[in-house]
């Protein structure tokens, strides 16, 4: 265990000490004790920069459970260091701004514990070289997730909101488990790097697309991709810390981060690059089109998260041709991968500065309605500056950081198109208008989003809260420091290419470059009059246009159906499921003795039968059997009569001594078949049994006809008469083979020793009591057992008391 | 002799199938009954009948037959012969509770 395995599990640790801390110093904020974790983490890992810019990687071993090949090993690379700064940064931000977000009479030490433990999951994530440690802080996060967003679990909605992104990222978390097995069964490693060590072989292994769709599905129900989007906007029921921490920054980006980590094993291929270009475009389009339509500020955030995590997505599906090429100089191929990263660490700070804003109106205003909001302009004029910065970034606009990554999109959309494989030539022409309609869409909501909300007219009538007054300077710090990276990161875009993109470049795409190389990024801001930048204005002015004529589409029933059509699909999947579920069990669970009896009698039946007519197994032959003496003829139709008699027998007297006739009749065939022990004892039980018959019966109604349907008879007798069947021909078939084996019998053995070696001459009774005698004392038991159980039957009553 | 036999055994399974399935509880006991008739005589039968004399060594015949399986069925009469007084015993008890011996109306709410 080195230094960086302790920083990884730090949070955890943390989280102990957490309710001890709540618990003994009431007055003090929790938050404030907490804030300590994700800052002296952000400053340790800040350390490893110099190590990560240089190329260089750091690799630290610790056993787990070597026998099975998973093993603790962290690995740090550019990729793995820039997640861990989101994670930091960004967490050390949102404790400070949940610090005055969340009152103290707020439950905050489930809610310091549950974030702690989300943070070292996601720290986990990023730095796991071991899928199966990946896979375990995966899980984490997912739980982690769900307990936060039903944070304040008395709310409908928190519920439903935490249950519905559990059981789909869950889902797909299972399934990535299930493509990292079949990674296992192809390398044989369970470690990302020595899986890439063999990737040359991988594309035509027969697993390769299993694995790459399974691990796919744990990526795309992950970071909300179409169609398993439909989580996210429910998550939002969670306090907002929580929403920009996990729901913008850092989960959401944890199947971003799969994807680009899984990218030199599969990248390269048609059909990594197909499923995740399309799926990410998709997602841009339909969350960019959906945020629109949303009337709640968190909601038009949610799906506008969504969207841009589609478009990062699309981007790493674009930029793994780069893979296919192996040419890191060529920037028409790698492009696409700075475009992601960039925006990547865009879409953090200003996704993450929105929500915080969002969270801050709905503290100060006490609603987060659109419909409701307006002219908070003068109000709230620091709020509304910081809200600017982000939408304008989140729009694309200059100067600001979304504009610059929004160009490198439309660059690699562009470059896209002139691939030349992968038959690119057909449907790659749609890359750049589905990405240019997207963006329209995107300005629309953000400019719908800053109009409706700070401008306009002041409605203090429609408001829960009186005297609305810019928000306390604790809540505005965490995303004015976002904002201002917004601007910074915009400004002067190259201090992050050297220090953090190149080495993330050179993470996603290893192997590209020659050894020795590094990326040369260099973001321009202003790069002449290039189609890109007509694209922005077209952006620009059609958004601005469709924005002002919004008074007429609005009446639209497009507008007012804020439901996603997916989440009906979802809810009527899952009461679909829970109620067919109802009526299956409800139709095979009867409670009837019967219905269960002739379930099991049918199956065998069919399964035997199935079998015998699968391997030919009948056999009928007359040799080994042994002749048939007269008197049985009359013995067995004796005993035939009176057996078939039982059914039709209306009487309870007559059915015991019938019965006990044929019970009388065995044991003659007994004595016929020279076992005189096995006569006396049935005799005897016989004789019991029908004394015990007649002191029972005494007390019990008597048998009437039963009223049986047809039908209901029809069945019976077809299942009886099946299963007779089936025994008889399976017990011939048995009979007639077993001559053909040169089996001795074990017998043998008891009738040479039973008098040598035990003693005896009777060797049944031998057997009994000497060789076997281990069964006749469990018998014995069994029969102690049984008095034992007649005795409580008949003394114990439990008057009054209900049965169970 | 065996075949006979074991066409006896499928009569006997079929009539405490049909007795089992069946609403009375004393028809189902009587079915448990008939079923293990037919297992012991089946055992009995499967290997082989009518070979030698009874498994006695003071007989002294050349042959005796198996003894290896009348000490199971021995051992499976007497098992059976508890199961079958505890189920009357069962069945007894229900009745003083519950009046009646019909499933049907043993079998209790829909919701239980």
């Amino acid at each position: 265990m080195s230094v960086l395995h302790w920083a990884t599990l730090m949070p955890f640790l943390a989280a102990i000490f957490v309710p001890f801390l709540y618990k003994h110093f009431r007055k003090i904020h929790t938050g404030w004790f907490v804030l300590v974790v994700p800052f002296m983490l952000f400053v340790y890992f800040l350390s490893f920069l110099p190590i990560t810019t240089t190329g260089k990687v750091v690799m630290e071993q610790a056993r787990w459970v070597p026998s099975l090949g998973i093993d603790f090993n962290l690995y740090l690379d550019g990729m793995s260091l820039l997640f861990t700064f989101l994670i930091t940064g960004i967490g050390t931000l949102v404790i400070l701004y949940s610090i005055f977000y969340l009152s103290t009479k707020e439950k905050l030490n489930n809610f310091y514990v549950y974030i702690l433990l989300f943070m070292g999951a996601m720290l986990g994530v990023v730095l796991s070289d071991n899928l199966i440690v990946l896979y375990v802080f995966w899980e984490i996060t997912s739980v982690s997730s769900a307990l936060l967003i039903s944070y304040w679990y008395q709310r409908e909605e928190s519920i439903y909101g935490a249950q519905k992104s559990m059981y789909i990222t869950v889902f797909g978390g299972l399934s990535m488990l299930g493509g990292f097995s079949l990674l296992y069964l192809m390398t044989g490693t369970f470690s990302i790097r020595e899986m890439i060590s063999t990737t040359d072989m991988l594309g035509s292994h027969v697993l390769f697309l299993p694995a790459m769709f399974l691990v796919l599905l744990g990526g795309f129900t992950k970071s909300a991709q179409f169609p398993f989007h439909i989580w996210l906007p429910g998550a939002m029921a969670a306090p907002t810390p929580v929403s920009a921490y996990l729901h913008s920054a850092t989960m959401v980006k944890a199947g971003i981060y799969l994807v680009a980590r899984m990218t030199p094993i599969f990248g390269g291929t048609a059909a990594w690059f197909w499923t995740i270009t399309i799926v990410g475009i998709i997602t841009l389009l339909w969350g960019s089109v959906s945020a629109v339509r949303q009337k709640d500020l968190k909601s038009i955030l949610a799906y506008s998260t969504i969207s841009q995590l589609g478009m990062i997505m699309s981007l790493l599906g674009i930029g793994s041709v780069a893979y296919y090429f192996k040419d890191g100089d060529n920037a028409l191929y790698t492009t696409a991968i700075l475009a992601a990263i960039f925006h990547l660490i865009n879409h953090a700070t200003f996704k993450g500065s929105l929500f915080m804003t969002a969270g801050i109106i709905d503290h100060e205003t006490g609603t987060r309605d659109i419909r409701k909001l307006g002219g908070l302009m003068t109000l709230m004029p620091m709020t509304t500056t910081i809200s600017f910065v982000g939408l304008a970034a989140m729009a694309g606009l200059p100067p600001f950081n979304g504009f610059l990554s929004k160009e490198l999109f439309f660059t690699a959309m562009l470059n896209a198109t002139t691939y030349g494989i992968f038959s690119i030539e057909t449907w790659g022409v749609l890359f750049p208008i589905l990405a240019w309609i997207a963006s329209i869409f995107t300005f629309l909501y953000c400019t719908i989003l800053f109009v409706k909300t700070f401008t306009g007219k002041f409605q203090p009538e429609k408001l829960p809260i009186k005297h609305v007054h810019e928000a306390p300077i604790g809540l505005l710090i965490s995303p004015a420091i976002l904002g201002i990276l917004v601007v910074v990161f915009g400004l002067f875009p190259n201090i992050l290419s050297y220090s953090l993109i190149e080495p993330t470049m050179a993470a996603i795409l290893p192997g590209v470059l020659e050894s020795g190389q590094q990326f040369d990024v260099h973001i321009s801001h202003w790069h002449g009059f290039t189609f890109e930048l007509w694209m922005t204005m077209g952006v620009v002015v059609i958004g601005t246009s469709l924005f002002l004529t919004m008074k007429k589409w609005s009446q639209y029933a497009f507008y007012e159906k804020e439901q996603d059509v997916f989440n009906r699909v979802y809810d009527y999947g899952y009461d679909g499921l829970i109620k067919n579920s109802q009526v299956i069990t409800k139709m095979q669970m009867t409670g009837r003795l019967r219905d269960y009896f002739l379930y099991m009698c049918t199956f065998i039946v069919l399964l035997i039968s199935y079998t015998f007519v699968r391997y030919d197994a009948f056999a009928i032959r007359m040799d080994g059997v042994s002749p048939i003496e007269p008197y049985m003829w009359i013995l067995v139709s004796l005993l035939v009569l009176s057996v078939i008699t039982i059914p039709f027998i209306n009487h309870r007297m007559t059915a015991i001594i019938v019965t006990g006739a044929v019970g009388f009749l065995v044991s003659l065939m007994f004595t016929i078949f020279r076992a005189p022990d096995l006569a006396l004892t049935q005799l005897l039980v016989e004789t019991v049994s029908v004394v015990l018959f007649m002191l029972v019966f005494y007390y019990l109604p008597d048998l009437r006809k039963e009223k049986m349907t047809t039908s209901f008879k029809l069945t019976n007798l077809i299942i009886s008469i099946a299963v007779g069947m089936m025994v008889t021909i399976v017990s011939i078939s048995v009979f007639v083979f077993s001559q053909d084996t040169n089996f001795t019998s074990i017998s043998e053995y008891f009738i040479e020793n039973s008098k040598v070696l035990a003693g005896g001459y009777n060797v049944v009774n031998v057997i009994l009591v000497d060789f076997r005698g281990f069964d006749t004392m469990l018998e014995i038991l069994v029969l102690g057992t049984v008095a034992l159980g007649i005795v409580s039957l008949i003394k114990f009553k439990v008057k009054g008391s209900e049965d169970v | 002799m065996e075949i006979l036999m074991l066409i006896v055994v499928g009569i006997l399974f079929s009539v405490s199938v049909y007795l089992l399935l069946s609403r009375r509880i004393l028809r189902v006991i009587l079915g448990t009954i008939l079923l293990s008739h037919g297992v012991h005589l089946l055992m009995m039968t499967m290997t082989g009948l009518g070979r030698g004399a009874a498994p006695l060594l003071h007989l002294e015949n050349d042959t005796l037959t198996d003894p290896l399986p009348q000490a199971l069925v021995l051992t499976a009469i007497v098992i059976s012969f508890g199961v079958t007084a505890f189920l009357l015993v069962l069945a007894y008890r229900t009745y003083k509770e519950y009046q009646t011996d019909d499933l049907e109306e043993l079998k209790g709410d829909a919701d239980e």
